[in-house]
Order: structure tokens, then C-alpha cells, then sequence
């Protein structure tokens, strides 16, 4: 049974724009899938409807062979947004323990899990620490912590990387795998980065914009576990030129450059 | 940056803490000693030009501030009791803050409900907040009178109605306030506690009302003042003579023949209302956890 099951999926907004059409996925047990494309091609929104943070317009979402508003309701998934949405007065400890509490575990149950959230993610001592005295790659460790804190089998993550620094994105990429390994969930991860998008994933799902449709599926065969020497890798390499061309072959503005451009290139 | 601050040893901090405040207190001397500049300098100039616009100032008008001051130290010659003015006025202020505070926790408990009922319910903020609104358009003066009649046939004691019409003037910035910040939470703060199947009570309690709180604060700050006013406003028609509002009106018809009594009272009154001011900013530090930079 895949854990998740997208079958013919789409996505009409008020204002009439097709954000998604025809979407068809299915994410297998211990996977880590990358969904990948530009800006507007609906990454998110596919996201948020896996997460039933949002209703499709057509087209059925199964999570854990489960509707996905079941699933919901059953506490299935962790989500991990671009902000870490930590809420500001609590402290780590209670930020962490925030889904515990609504899932009614009793306190001494909820200090443990805390305490062994906060070593997974190697933030031990931080625990009567609040958000805003966190560096910005810390504080998104407490999100995860968050997330994963009640043990969902699957992990949303809407490029939860995406407004750190360079070097702090590779240390958590790291840093996420040895999670995802440790904790055995199924993760589906929106990212704009295409090193890391292959650098994470067992699949990667290349989308493209209006309406937004899956254009390729790319396998990642690169070993795990996975090390920072993978990313000079000529494989590694080469995966990344093959979802780079996938995007590319995706986008409109390739196929037929847009009238400007061209119009620049002239003189 | 927070981080940096957080790590810094304690004997830094409280020496920064000593700064500040010494800081705080320099400032404060300062801005006093201007207002006296000012007042003293704006009266002065008038009297020697003989400036009448836009009103001609003279002793009456215009007492000097240390013949205020020097008032307070004396036994007023109209009015009651045997006391020096300050003795009485505090009496009188510390009856007023009674009848404020009542006042405040009413206003501000029952415009909080309301704020929240408002927030929850569509139909009940369409419904009723443009009487919400209307009630504020209403002068206080002629509220005053038929609560304290109303509230009198029912052997309700007068400060108690003085409580009412203050907590008239409490409760609509906190309604509005709460209000406003129970619809501003973070859109993907609210999605998460969707994603962790949170009921509609969790979600407020949990998140609406904390995330409102900063909001809710500079309500009562708003507040803490109004209820003063309400409630020297409402000794008036109360007939109640031990309050700052008793007075005021006994004060005001001695003005021409002794201004410094009234001057005098509502400097009083002025100190009244920034205790009061004062006592919600510290419970807001107090109660609100919040990054340094995001406190007002």
C-alpha cells in the first residue's frame, strides 16, 4: 500500500487559474520524494492537498490508504513550512510538545518525547530557550523536532530550507537525512534547489507551470547514506544535469522564448 | 542579534538594566523641566507682550506651577476637612481608583468576551457591531445620569454605578482590539494547528488568544486611562463628593477665586492615570513573551 496515492488531481482557484491538472503520484513507504519546478507550477499547492490544507477541485488524495482529511484527523503527517512558525510565546520545550498536548498525552510522557526530540535534532539545553533567541537554522530544527514529535509516518516539508544560508542548508540537508533514517518516515519535500533536491531524495518529481503538471520522474540511485562527498560525485553530476534538462524541457520559456527577450537579443 | 544579547554574562546585563533606567529617570527630569520651561516661558511672554489670543493669561488662567505646587501643601480654604490639600486629594484619588478598577475589570473582562463571541461568530459581528460602535458615539455625560438611576432603583451602591459608566468607556478598545487581533493570527500558524487536528477551542486558546495578546495589551492601556475619566465623569451625577470627580465640580466653582485647587486636582488626577498606565505595562512584560523587538 503506497502511502500516498494521487490519482487525477486538479486544482482550480477562485480567480479561474488552473494551478493543477491531471496529477497523478504514488509515494511508497521509507521514500523520499522531491517535488521540484518554477515558481507557479502548484509544488505547494499539491502539497498543501496531500496535507488537506486545502481541498482538489477534481481527482482523489489517499494517504495511508486513507482520505486524505481521514488522515488528517488521525494525526498522519508532520508539516514543516519555509518560516519555522515557532509560536513566540513558548518556549522550545513547549513548542515542541504543542502537538502532544493537543493529541492529550500526559505531561510526563510529553517531557520525555520532548527530551528525546531535542536530541535528535541536537538541540539539548536549548529546551527554556524562546524562538527569537534561536538562530534561523536552529529555530527550523525545532520545527522539525515539531513535526516529528508524535511520530507521523509521513513528513510534509514546503522547502522548509529555502530562507537559510548556503552552508547551513547543506549541514541540515545532512542533518535530515540522518533523521529521516532514524525515524523511518516517508517524506515529501518542495524545494526550488535541484543539488538538493538529488542530494535528499529517492525520487525526484519534476513539475512544470500553467496548468501545473508532473513533466518527469527521476529516480535517484546515489547510495545511502548519503555525505557531503557525494555532492562532487560525476553520478551526482549527472543526475542533476538530467533534472536540470527535465525542467527545462518543462518550461515554456524554452520552447519558445518570450517576444522580449528575443526582441533584447537583436541589436 | 537575539542570540548574541541572550549569551551575554548576567553582570552585563544588570548593568545595562542600571543604565537604562538611569537613562529613563534623566529623560524624565529633563521632559519635566521643559514643560515647566514651557508653561512658565509661555506665560511669562504673554503677560509682558499682554498677548489676549487666544485667551489673555493671568493668574487666573494661568497659575504659576509652584504656586500649584505650594498649594497642595496647604489646608484649602473652600471646600472640606481639616487636612492639607495633597491628604485630601490622594483620599479623594484613591476613592476614584477604586470605582476605576471595578470599572476596568469589567469593562475589559466583558469587552474581551465580547471581543471574542465577535470573533467566532460571523453572524453575531455583523449583527452587532455597528451598535458596538454606535454605543461609543453616545456622550458619556448622558449615559451617566440614567445607569445611576437605573442602577439606584436597585439599591445599588452609587460607586458601584460609578464602576458601570466607567467600565462603558473600558470595554470598546478592548472589544476592538481583541477583535482585530484574534483575526490577524499568522495564516500558517493556523494552518499547523489544522495539520495537527486542533478543535476550534484549542485553536483559541492555544493560538487566536496569545497571538492577540500584544494587540489586547495596548487596548487596556487605552483603557486603564479611559476608566478614570469614566469614573470621576460618573461621580457627577452620583452626587459622590469623596472622589477626584466631587472635586472637580466643588473646585470649578471656586476657580476664579482659587485656581490652584484645580490645577492642583488635575494633576492628581494626571498621576492617578499614569499609575494606572503604568501598572498595565508592567503586567504586559510581565505576561507577554515576546522577541524585544516585537514588544510596543
Amino acid at each position: 500500500m503506497s502511502v500516498v496515492e494521487i490519482k487525477d488531481v486538479a486544482k482550480r482557484f477562485d480567480g479561474g487559474t488552473v494551478a493543477l491538472e491531471g496529477i497523478e503520484l504514488a509515494i511508497e513507504e521509507r521514500e523520499f520524494v522531491s517535488l521540484i519546478g518554477p515558481s507557479g507550477c502548484g509544488k505547494s499547492t499539491l502539497l498543501r492537498i496531500i496535507g488537506d490544507l486545502i481541498r482538489p477541485t477534481a481527482g482523489t488524495v489517499r494517504v495511508n490508504g486513507k482520505p486524505a482529511a481521514q488522515a488528517r484527523t488521525d494525526r498522519d503527517y508532520g508539516i514543516i513550512f519555509q518560516d519555522a512558525v515557532l509560536y513566540d510565546w513558548r518556549t522550545i520545550a513547549r513548542n515542541i510538545s504543542l502537538p502532544l498536548e493537543l493529541a492529550r498525552w500526559n505531561r510526563r510522557r510529553r517531557n520525555e518525547r520532548v527530551q528525546e526530540m531535542l536530541r535528535l535534532v541536537e538541540l539539548t539545553g536549548f529546551e527554556g530557550h524562546y524562538p527569537w533567541q534561536l538562530s534561523g537554522g536552529m529555530q527550523q530544527r525545532v520545527s522539525i523536532a515539531r513535526a516529528l514529535s508524535f511520530d507521523p509516518s509521513l513528513l510534509l516539508m514546503d522547502e522548509p530550507f529555502g530562507a537559510l544560508d548556503e552552508m547551513t542548508r547543506e549541514r541540515l540537508n545532512l542533518e535530515l537525512l540522518r533523521i529521516w533514517e532514524a525515524s523511518g518516515s516517508t517524506v515529501v519535500f518542495v524545494t526550488h534547489s535541484i543539488a538538493e533536491a538529488v542530494f535528499l531524495s529517492t525520487r525526484v518529481v519534476v513539475m512544470s507551470p500553467r496548468p501545473g503538471r508532473i513533466s518527469h520522474v527521476i529516480p535517484i540511485d546515489l547510495p545511502y547514506p548519503r555525505t557531503a562527498a557525494i555532492r562532487e560525485d560525476p553520478h551526482f553530476f549527472e543526475l542533476v544535469t538530467n533534472v536540470r534538462e527535465a525542467l527545462h524541457l518543462g518550461s515554456d520559456l524554452d520552447r519558445k522564448p518570450a517576444a522580449p527577450a528575443a526582441a533584447e537579443a537583436q541589436p | 542579534m537575539a542570540t548574541i544579547a541572550a549569551e551575554q554574562p548576567a553582570e552585563h546585563r544588570r548593568a545595562a538594566v542600571v543604565r537604562t533606567a538611569a537613562e529613563r529617570v534623566g529623560m524624565l527630569v529633563l521632559v519635566l523641566a521643559a514643560l515647566w520651561g514651557l508653561w512658565e516661558g509661555y506665560r511669562w511672554l504673554w503677560i509682558h507682550e499682554g498677548w489676549t489670543w487666544p485667551f489673555t493669561v493671568d493668574s487666573t488662567t494661568m497659575p504659576h506651577i509652584h504656586d500649584i505646587l505650594r498649594q497642595l501643601f496647604r489646608k484649602p480654604t473652600s471646600g472640606v476637612g481639616g487636612d492639607i490639600l495633597l491628604v485630601q486629594l490622594l483620599h479623594a484619588a484613591w476613592f476614584t481608583a477604586k470605582e476605576a478598577i471595578v470599572g476596568f475589570a469589567l469593562g475589559a473582562s466583558f469587552g474581551f468576551l465580547l471581543g471574542v463571541a465577535l470573533s467566532q461568530f460571523r453572524l453575531l459581528q455583523r449583527g452587532l457591531l455597528p451598535y458596538v460602535v454606535a454605543s461609543q458615539t453616545v456622550p458619556i455625560l448622558a449615559v451617566a445620569p440614567i445607569v445611576v438611576v437605573y442602577l439606584g432603583s436597585l439599591h445599588v451602591a452609587p460607586w458601584f454605578s460609578v464602576a458601570v459608566i466607567a467600565s462603558y468607556l473600558t470595554f470598546f478598545p478592548v472589544t476592538i482590539n481583541t477583535l482585530r487581533g484574534l483575526q490577524s493570527t499568522n495564516r500558517q500558524a493556523l494552518e499547523l494547528m489544522r495539520s495537527y487536528a486542533a478543535g476550534r477551542l484549542s485553536v483559541l486558546w492555544k493560538l487566536r488568544i496569545p497571538a492577540a495578546l500584544p494587540y489586547i495589551f495596548s487596548a487596556l492601556k487605552v483603557s486603564a486611562t479611559a476608566s478614570i475619566v469614566g469614573a470621576i465623569i460618573g461621580e457627577a451625577p452620583s452626587s459622590i463628593q469623596q472622589g477626584l470627580g466631587g472635586f472637580i465640580v466643588n473646585f470649578n466653582q471656586y476657580y476664579s477665586l482659587n485656581p490652584e485647587n484645580l490645577w492642583a486636582t488635575n494633576l492628581i488626577a494626571a498621576l492617578l492615570g499614569i499609575a494606572f498606565f503604568l501598572v498595565i505595562v508592567l503586567v504586559e512584560a510581565i505576561v507577554v513573551r515576546r522577541a524585544p523587538e516585537h514588544v510596543a
